[in-house]
């Protein structure tokens, strides 16, 4: 199923289309940066814990040590609960997480939130992440019509879809093999990243029916004695031709 | 020439320009100082990247290319559309102007949550002097069996834990309870209701408790130095939470979503202010409240001259905001 859009007027007249993150893309960011906050944390409490009393004390163990509190529990729950809001307003709307999930954080006008927006949208982490596990946070993304929990309604921000592979697939259109038909060449693209994930039958079929079509210089019989690693060979000579 | 061979000299001309859009987009993204020259340059890469976009879509739709393209079009266009920033300026403005409109708009709320604050206060203490046995309901044993050997649970705090980390505690926890006041008027201001009644409820039994006790009075030398701000920003909180509330049941704007954002905005810029308030509760109860050698006339003094502090801050003119006379025959 194809992902929610929100369509921008601009004013060069071409609309903008942002495509809406979906629960799943936005629980996969959320797991990323948990881990990476719990870790980050926990190191950081172990490392001071053990460079004060050189064995690793129950949490409550130094509490009354001020210098402890200050040095090394106060910062290691600073990263956990401050993680969100710092990370989102240095980063400008995205984390660590939300970048391996190729999502971001953008404003209903599709520009980058500003520190007010950002701060809004994680105070309202308060009321999503009730009772637990971010269960209304959860249902009110489920449920909304653009996936957005509480705090993106309250900030007026929206976490769309930002796959860093669009940077690289421009670089990936090598002007070197300029009569290969894009069309083609996205066909191309798509039967090599899938490649290992094919069955040995299937790769061949796919891969002798691309080349029928694009690559006229190879003669029928020739095609059909090709294995499947020449095939991939040919595959990807028709995308990065060498000089 | 034939279709196909125009979209291949189109693609051949332009590919080069987009392969350099990545590391154009990444400096304009990362730089907020840009010159008239660059802001220019990006406004008219728009444009271009507009045209491009225009023809891909219409010749090569939903093609990588196109998609790259939307990519980089919508990045270009949430650049561009960025705020200005000017730190000064903004928090200036914020202070001085944003945040007493918003005082001056919640007024009724403040009113009123006050007076619920103060009402659950009162029957609290009637509560507790009526059934003094429910008091286990809202007090742990610990801090029961303190009092009824005539023993403050805030007695001693100052010798047992650090001012400092007493002080971060207790600020941690008061801006959590004042973040949680506003947050749960999204449940149409009752969440807010609830959680003013029962912090109200709590302060007054806690009194009668410890007026039964005859330990009263030290608990209102304890609460005096820093009371009259906590208090006060935990109803303020509460106020603006009712804002959210009001906002979803009475809509001001086309649609309730658009209406509790619109809220939501305008009534989050006072918790800034109350935050910022509740670090120097936090560091009196640290330093101060729990200290049994700092005289009571020196906690009212503290204690009213903050409130004098938090009206002026509300009110914009610790930030040099000007007294507005209303014009004259008006």
């Amino acid at each position: 199923m194809a992902a929610p859009q929100v369509t921008l007027q601009s004013i060069t007249g071409v609309d903008v289309e942002l495509r809406i993150a979906g629960v799943g893309s936005r629980s996969f960011a959320f797991v990323i940066d948990w881990h990476i906050r719990a870790i980050l944390a926990f190191a950081w409490w172990a490392v001071g814990t053990l460079m004060k009393f050189g064995l690793l004390l129950p949490l409550i163990g130094g509490m009354r040590d001020s210098g402890y509190f200050l040095w090394v529990l106060l910062p290691a729950s600073g990263i956990y609960f401050l993680y969100h809001p710092v990370l989102e307003i240095l980063m400008r709307g995205s984390t660590p997480g939300k970048r391996m999930a190729g999502v971001r954080i953008v404003t209903r006008t599709g520009d980058i939130p500003g520190i007010g927006a950002l701060l809004i949208r994680n105070v309202f982490r308060l009321i999503d992440s009730l009772p637990l596990a971010y269960l209304i946070g959860l249902a009110t993304a489920m449920f909304t019509a653009q996936h957005v929990r509480i705090g993106d309604i309250a900030a007026g921000t929206l976490l769309i879809l930002d796959s860093k592979e669009h940077d690289t697939s421009f670089a990936r259109l090598t002007p070197a093999n300029r009569s290969l038909d894009p069309r083609a060449a996205d066909l191309i693209h798509e039967v090599l990243e899938r490649w290992t994930e094919l069955d040995e039958k299937t790769r061949g079929e796919l891969a002798r029916s691309l080349l029928t079509r694009v690559d006229k210089s190879l003669p029928p019989e020739q095609l059909a004695q090709l294995d499947t690693v020449e095939l991939r060979t040919r595959l990807q000579t028709l995308l990065n031709p060498t000089p | 020439m034939s279709a196909e061979a125009g979209m291949q000299a189109w693609l051949a001309s332009r590919v080069e320009t987009w392969r350099q859009l990545a590391p154009q987009l990444e400096a304009l993204e990362k730089s907020r100082n840009h010159t008239a020259a660059e802001a220019l340059q990006a406004i008219e890469l728009y444009r271009s990247l507009g045209r491009d976009l225009s023809i891909a879509r219409r010749l090569l739709p939903g093609s990588r290319v196109t998609k790259a393209l939307e990519h980089s079009y919508a990045k270009l266009h949430s650049i561009i559309y960025r705020k200005p920033h000017d730190w000064r300026a903004r928090l200036l403005t914020l202070f001085r102007d944003e945040i007493p409109e918003v005082v001056r708009e919640l007024r009724p709320a403040i009113v009123w949550v006050t007076l619920l604050f103060a009402l659950s206060a009162g029957a609290g203490w009637w509560l507790i002097a009526r059934y003094p046995e429910l008091i286990s309901l809202l007090a742990s044993e610990e801090m029961i069996n303190g009092v009824e050997r005539g023993r403050l649970w805030t007695e001693g705090l100052f010798n047992v834990v650090p001012s400092s980390m007493l002080s971060i505690g207790i600020l941690s926890n008061n801006i959590a309870v004042s973040l949680m006041a506003f947050c749960v008027g999204v449940f149409f201001g009752l969440g807010t209701f609830y959680l003013i009644a029962t912090n109200g409820l709590m302060l007054g039994a806690m009194f009668a408790f410890t007026h039964q006790h005859g330990l009263g009075g030290e608990l209102l030398k304890f609460v005096t130095a820093h009371g009259v701000v906590e208090l006060s920003v935990i109803c303020l909180a509460g106020a603006a939470g009712t804002m959210l509330g009001e906002a979803l049941i009475r809509p001001t704007h086309a649609t309730r979503r658009e209406s509790f954002q619109h809220a939501a905005t305008k009534a989050s810029r006072l918790l800034v202010l109350l935050a910022l308030l509740l670090v120097g509760c936090g560091f009196i109860e640290g330093y101060l409240s729990p200290d049994p050698d700092f005289p009571m006339i020196s906690r009212v003094v503290v204690g009213f001259g903050y409130g004098i502090v938090m009206v002026a801050a509300l009110t914009g003119h610790l930030f040099g905001r000007k007294r507005v006379k209303p014009a004259a025959g008006s």
